[in-house]
């Protein structure tokens, strides 16, 4: 499986802008996500985010929150998130990037966790709700396993703040463009430009830039503004939700061919 | 009243786990933390230096302590609950000495306007203008609601759907007193959603709004500075203790949802070994039954909005719904400092069913001319398993954390239904 850092830099040493779209697993199904995970990854997608869903999801915004209920209200299981992504990963192109909040990781045990899902093939994981504090002590665990921990700066994060986690996050930095949860925004905020380059001037590693972005041309700005990887997730959820799942399939196909083209140059 | 001692920061020695409660990272042994989206990791530091600065000021325990007098109404009694007692007594007439404190007597109706006012102290101080806060039962909605009037601030309480429906008394109080009480329909529309909508709200609009959490639940520091604005309610009973009977109390009760009541009430007792402390939660319909928010008892070790602690989940770790009649106490989670105490082996925690809450209250009701709030009658109905197992005459104190208005139009529809 090819990692989320070498897939990163082998983008920018090509100068390109990477394309991570984000879906909700389970919903509307598992064979569904599964069949999204092959669309994105062939049509556009440089890596994929893909959500476990949870019942407390606290930087969430609505898309998301009804996405992840509805899974779980068709009986997702992290258990079935794997079993699907071992048999679809070796498929992909795309490194898989898994999204989850913290307390599944910890119930499964987390040496257990993060050898279960580098088998399922999974490259790296994001979980929004463990700052830097706490991260220290699921390195080794994940470093046994392969998987990378991308970590999360966001507005509000002053400057030391942002030096220690670019510092110690890996893959990229994913870079929360919004004070405020997940959710399609019609302007992305003028200060994501001052951010990216104040980012810039303290790290070398790629910076992705997500929340609040749904659409071609805000894509095309954060690339312009100096993102490395635009990240989308509600804009894909909501349309893989709409209308029957094939309609959703075709939905998101057209959605992460016209980002892509609007980052590529 | 004096000024409470400034909980142990780092680098202390930590030979008793009681001296670090929390330690530098807001843990109490392995509970609490910080849990939460990057976003809101500066607010906290900002909350804790806010904290620990102006809680050494003179001129903030003063502004504090008069408002706590002059506003709330403190010190609150302690009374003897001289029937209730009789009721438990044996034949010889020895038995357990029942004492009440008051807390239902404050300014509002219960314990939650210690911490709303001193969090709504240090919101001004920190110069945000727009307060937010969850509720379960309303009454830390009304406390928050009530001082957020009385200084002038905006407020937004998020309340689940079900809970505004079993507690519309305190809905109609909080927006007569100008609050925006935003309904919650996720989950079960109960306290676990209000807190998870309120949190969202945080991290949207975080420079410019203080959240007023209600429990010693959350991340740090909230655990730690809600329990200090209710450190008054034990100070207060030890020397009120110590006018009566000139001793300690043997025993403390009190109900935990989130656990502030129990926590104000434990904390000034913690270092005092032969003071025994008692946590009741909610068994809804039994703790077998599935239906219950009996957390300590039953839960497992998680992590929920912020913190640490003892959580009802399922085999997955996706946060079980909680039940109980009393819409305070039906939360999924518990304060991270209660589940060490469990752990630690200082306080215990049992838990009473919704049929015996009921019962409770009409017990205190009928001989003490108290109506309790349902969250309170759980530890009030512990009395009828506890008492049989003394012996001697210990004196007990309860915290009577609340008063049981707001429950009376849902206890009526109960009560007639079971024609009890």
């Amino acid at each position: 499986m090819v990692s989320v850092s070498s897939c990163m830099n082998s983008l920018r040493d090509r100068g390109q802008c990477a394309l991570i779209p984000f879906i909700t697993a389970g919903d509307p199904n598992l064979e569904t996500t599964a069949a999204a995970l092959q669309i994105l990854d062939r049509s556009g997608a440089d890596i994929i985010e893909l959500g476990v869903p949870y019942s407390d999801p606290l930087a969430d915004g609505p898309v998301i929150q009804a996405a992840a209920t509805r899974a779980l209200q068709h009986g997702t299981k992290l258990e079935n998130v794997l079993e699907m992504l071992k048999i679809v990963s070796p498929k992909l192109r795309s490194p898989i990037v898994l999204f989850t909040y913290y307390n599944p990781v910890l119930n499964r045990g987390i040496d257990t966790f993060f050898q279960d899902i580098a088998a399922a093939g999974a490259s790296g994981i994001v979980i929004p709700d463990l700052p830097l504090e706490e991260v220290e002590k699921l390195l080794p665990a994940a470093a046994a396993a392969n998987i990378e921990i991308v970590l999360l700066v966001a507005p509000t994060t002053p400057k030391e703040r942002l030096e220690a986690i670019a510092a110690q996050s890996q893959g990229f930095i994913y870079l929360v463009s919004v004070t405020g949860v997940t959710g399609m925004r019609t302007k992305v905020e003028s200060r994501v430009q001052e951010l990216i380059t104040e980012l810039r001037g303290i790290t070398d590693k790629p910076i992705g830039v997500g929340f609040g972005i749904s659409q071609p041309a805000q894509a095309k700005q954060m690339m312009e503004w100096g993102a490395d990887a635009v990240i989308v997730g509600s804009a894909f959820v909501k349309r893989l939700a709409e209308g029957s799942p094939e309609q959703g399939l075709q939905a998101i196909e057209t959605l992460c061919r016209s980002l892509k083209s609007a980052i590529a140059e | 009243m004096t000024t409470t001692p400034i909980p142990s920061q780092a680098g202390q020695s930590a030979s008793n786990p009681l001296d670090q409660r929390p330690d530098a990272l807001g843990r109490f042994g392995q509970f609490g933390g910080k849990y939460v989206p990057e976003t809101l990791m500066p607010a906290l530091a900002e909350l804790e230096a806010a904290f620990y600065q102006y809680w050494q000021e003179s001129e903030f325990q003063q502004e504090l302590n008069g408002l706590l007098k002059d506003y709330v109404g403190r010190p609150s009694p302690l009374y003897f609950a001289d029937r209730l007692t009789q009721h438990y007594a044996r034949p010889d007439g020895t038995g357990v000495q029942i004492y009440l404190k008051r807390e239902d007597l404050n300014h509002t109706g219960a314990h939650k306007i210690n911490n709303a006012l001193g969090q709504v102290l240090l919101a001004k101080r920190m110069g945000k203008q727009r307060i937010i806060a969850e509720t379960g039962a309303g009454q830390h909605g009304v406390a928050t609601a009530t001082v957020c009037a009385r200084f002038g601030l905006s407020c937004v309480i998020y309340m689940g759907v079900h809970d505004m429906d079993r507690q519309a008394l305190n809905v109609f109080r909080m927006r007569l007193m100008g609050a925006e009480v935003r309904p919650v329909e996720a989950g079960t529309g109960t306290l676990k959603d209000a807190t998870s909508e309120a949190i969202r709200d945080w991290v949207t609009n975080v420079e410019t709004t203080h959240y007023i959490l209600g429990s010693v639940a959350g991340p740090h520091p909230y655990p730690m500075l809600v329990r200090e604005f209710h450190h008054v309610i034990g100070q207060e009973t030890r020397s009120q203790a110590m006018e009566k009977w000139g001793g300690l109390p043997d025993i403390l009760l009190a109900c935990v949802g989130g656990g502030s009541n129990a926590m104000g009430l434990f904390n000034d007792f913690i270092h005092d070994s032969t003071v025994r402390m008692i946590g009741i939660e909610a068994a809804g319909e039994g703790a077998d039954s599935g239906k219950h928010a009996a957390t300590l008892t039953r839960g497992r070790v998680g992590v929920l909005h912020g913190a640490m602690s003892y959580l009802l989940q399922d085999q997955d770790g996706q946060v079980i719904e909680p039940y109980s009649i009393s819409a305070g106490l039906d939360y999924p989670g518990v304060g991270p400092e209660h589940s060490f105490l469990k752990d630690l082996g200082r306080a215990e925690y049992y838990s009473v069913t919704d049929q015996q809450a009921l019962e409770g209250l009409q017990r205190l009701s009928q001989l003490e001319g108290i109506i309790p709030a349902l969250e309170t009658a759980h530890a009030i109905a512990y009395l009828e398993t506890l008492c049989p197992q003394l012996s001697g005459s210990p004196r007990l104190v309860i915290n009577c954390s609340g008063r049981g208005d707001k429950d009376v139009q849902a206890v009526a529809k109960v009560l007639k239904m079971n024609e009890l």
